[in-house]
């Protein structure tokens, strides 16, 4: 990490945690941003969150490594997270998770090549009335077909200029 | 947003309301009187476990001290579970009054909305609402006019825990830690966030409040049953011909409701979500209520065609991804039953394995930390007792 990355994330992370008056309850949200902003939460953030809220850094190892939606690895700029919960699966899962493979040319757990798309799994979403579901980031898809995972996709592709998905390499 | 068009039958709580007179009526109440009137409702909380609402806020207005807090469990993890989220996006205003009146009635003055991670899309609605709230001097200082009474409101995240739905799990999340359970005693209505006494209810509780509060105690009664009193909202979904948000009487029928939904030929419902337990054909005469088949308002219905091992399968892999792994019967019972089930599925588990499955049930049931823990078994259970025919004739391992 470059000298000023890190002086800039020092100073996100302390002013964050100055709202809350140093006190421990700030630390999830402040994770929270990091995670968003950075799309993991490295070594140096963990350090410099523990010094923000008086606490050792194993101890915010500990939260990070308990919260799924927290990680210390990289993610894609885009996490497209599938339910695999009773009600999606009934609705056809299956079959979204292997169009999603397909499409995205990675299987469950992989990030895309060039760093646009995470795929994963995740738990009941709250849609099940309207499954198959899925989120990808903070947006929430329902009764998705095979046929809409490729446009789902390709809206991400258009909107942030990805620039291209594994697939389309091998074309 | 409109999540309108998946809530059906209106009774108590989905029925159009001003919430803001009603709002200004309580506040002019006496806090005793609001304790009292909640109470006599026999109002019990919608979040699953079912203690009673007056009896939990009349604890927490006892308790002396200078901070109190009101959270409002918006963790909505639970399989099948998804009223909450029309409640969190159509009915946001009356959330927000729901908890503004606890406020009121025990004397906190901060109440936190802990939304789960996955419903972050609509944090700007709910953020949206309580600016509003505040810039009409509902929120905030002096409320509806009433000097002295000050009550904020702030929205948490979750961070993808199903775990942290526990009520003191989730304390330990907003405190910035793992969202491991607590021992219990004490409870939160003593010693919650902070270690201030907190009262947690569930999104459904506080807006039902509200309406009990608007026509009274009595009114509610007319609806539901001597012990579970008032409507319930039914999340429903699975094989059904019209899945979504119902609100029912307490006490009806699993197969009124089954009717209601075009789901005759189910052959069997999970009450409960994952933690609660199937019931099969030959129990569909029984009620949803406290008494009988207690739940939050998980409705999943499976059709003749469904393999319940498979059902039991995806149940166990869930508890085994959640299990905060703190306590060794959680732990261990949950991959122990997994294993099970994977024996079962290759057709080589023998009978005395499987009673020995069975008895590890019971050991969770009772031995477990937390309630995740406590009802994991339930669904294994309840599919190997009702199903245990359909899952040893299997003819071919899948
Ligand atoms: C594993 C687990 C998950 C839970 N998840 C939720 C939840 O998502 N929402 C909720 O209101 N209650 C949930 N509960 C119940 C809470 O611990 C608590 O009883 C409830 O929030 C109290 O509110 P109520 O009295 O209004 O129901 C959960 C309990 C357990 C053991
Ligand atoms: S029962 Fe399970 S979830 Fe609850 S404390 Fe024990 S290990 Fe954690
Ligand atoms: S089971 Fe997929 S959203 Fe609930």
């Amino acid at each position: 990490m470059l000298a000023s990355e890190r002086d800039q994330l020092k100073t996100e992370i302390w002013e964050m945690a100055r709202k809350y008056d140093h006190h421990r309850s700030g630390l999830m949200p402040v994770l929270q941003h990091v995670q968003r902003k950075y799309r993991y939460i490295s070594p140096e953030a963990m350090q410099e969150s523990a010094g923000a809220f008086h606490i050792h850094p194993v101890e915010v190892y500990g939260v990070v490594s308990f919260y799924s939606f927290l990680s210390t690895k990289p993610k894609g700029k885009f996490i497209i997270r599938l339910c695999r919960t009773i009600s999606c699966e009934m609705t056809g899962k299956a079959v979204i998770a292997r169009q999603l493979e397909n499409d995205l040319g990675i299987t469950f757990g992989e990030t895309t090549k060039d760093g646009m798309f995470t795929l994963e799994y995740t738990n009941c979403l709250g849609m099940c009335d309207s499954g198959p579901a899925l989120l990808v980031n903070d947006e929430i898809y329902t009764e998705v077909t095979p046929e809409s995972v490729a446009d789902i996709i390709e809206s991400y592709v258009r909107k942030f200029g990805a620039s291209v998905t594994e697939e389309k390499k091998h074309e | 947003m409109n999540d309108k068009k998946t809530a059906r039958n209106e009774g108590i709580i989905l029925r159009e309301i001003d919430v803001d007179a009603i709002l200004i009526k309580v506040l002019k109440e006496d806090r005793e009187d609001i304790l009292r009137e909640v109470t006599d409702s026999k109002l019990k909380g919608r979040g699953g476990a079912g203690f009673s609402t007056g009896r939990k806020w009349s604890l927490a207005a006892e308790a002396r001290s200078d901070q109190k807090y009101i959270i409002c469990n918006a963790d909505e993890g639970e399989p099948g579970t998804f009223k909450d989220r029309v409640l969190l996006t159509d009915y946001t205003d009356a959330l927000l009054a729901g908890m503004t009146i606890a406020g009121y009635a025990v004397g906190a003055e901060s109440g936190i909305i802990y939304l789960r991670g996955e419903y972050v899309y609509m944090i700007d609605h709910i953020h949206d609402r309580i600016k509003n709230r505040y810039e009409n001097k509902l929120l905030g200082d002096n409320i509806a006019g009433k000097k002295g009474f000050v009550f904020n409101i702030t929205v948490r995240l979750g961070s993808g825990a199903y775990v942290c739905g526990e009520e003191t799990a989730l304390i330990e999340s907003l405190e910035g830690q793992r969202g491991e359970p607590r021992n219990r005693p004490p409870f939160p209505v003593t010693c919650g966030f902070m270690g201030k006494p907190t009262v947690v209810n569930n999104v459904e509780t506080f807006i039902t409040a509200l309406h009990i509060l608007d026509k009274g105690a009595e009114w509610f009664k007319k609806f539901g049953t001597d012990k579970s009193t008032g409507t319930k909202l039914f999340s429903i979904s699975g094989d059904c011909a019209k899945p979504g948000v119902y609100e029912f009487p307490l006490g009806i029928t699993v197969k009124e409701v089954l009717t209601h939904i075009g789901a005759r030929d189910a052959k069997a419902v999970q009450v409960g979500g994952a933690s609660g337990r199937c019931v099969a054909h030959d129990e569909f005469e029984s009620t949803l209520a406290f008494e009988d088949i207690s739940t939050g308002g998980s409705i999943i219905v499976f059709g003749p065609h469904r393999d319940m091992l498979a059902v039991a399968r995806n149940f166990m892999e869930f508890f085994a991804e959640e299990s905060c792994g703190q306590c060794t019967p959680c732990r261990y019972g949950v991959e122990a039953l997994l294993e099970g089930i994977e024996m079962l599925e290759q057709r080589k588990c023998s009978m005395k394995y499987l009673n020995e499955l069975l008895g590890l049930c019971e050991t969770m049931q009772v031995t477990s930390k937390c309630g995740l823990g406590q009802s994991a078994p339930n669904a294994f259970m309840s599919i190997l007792k009702n199903f245990k025919h359909e899952i040893l004739s299997r003819d071919s391992a899948r």
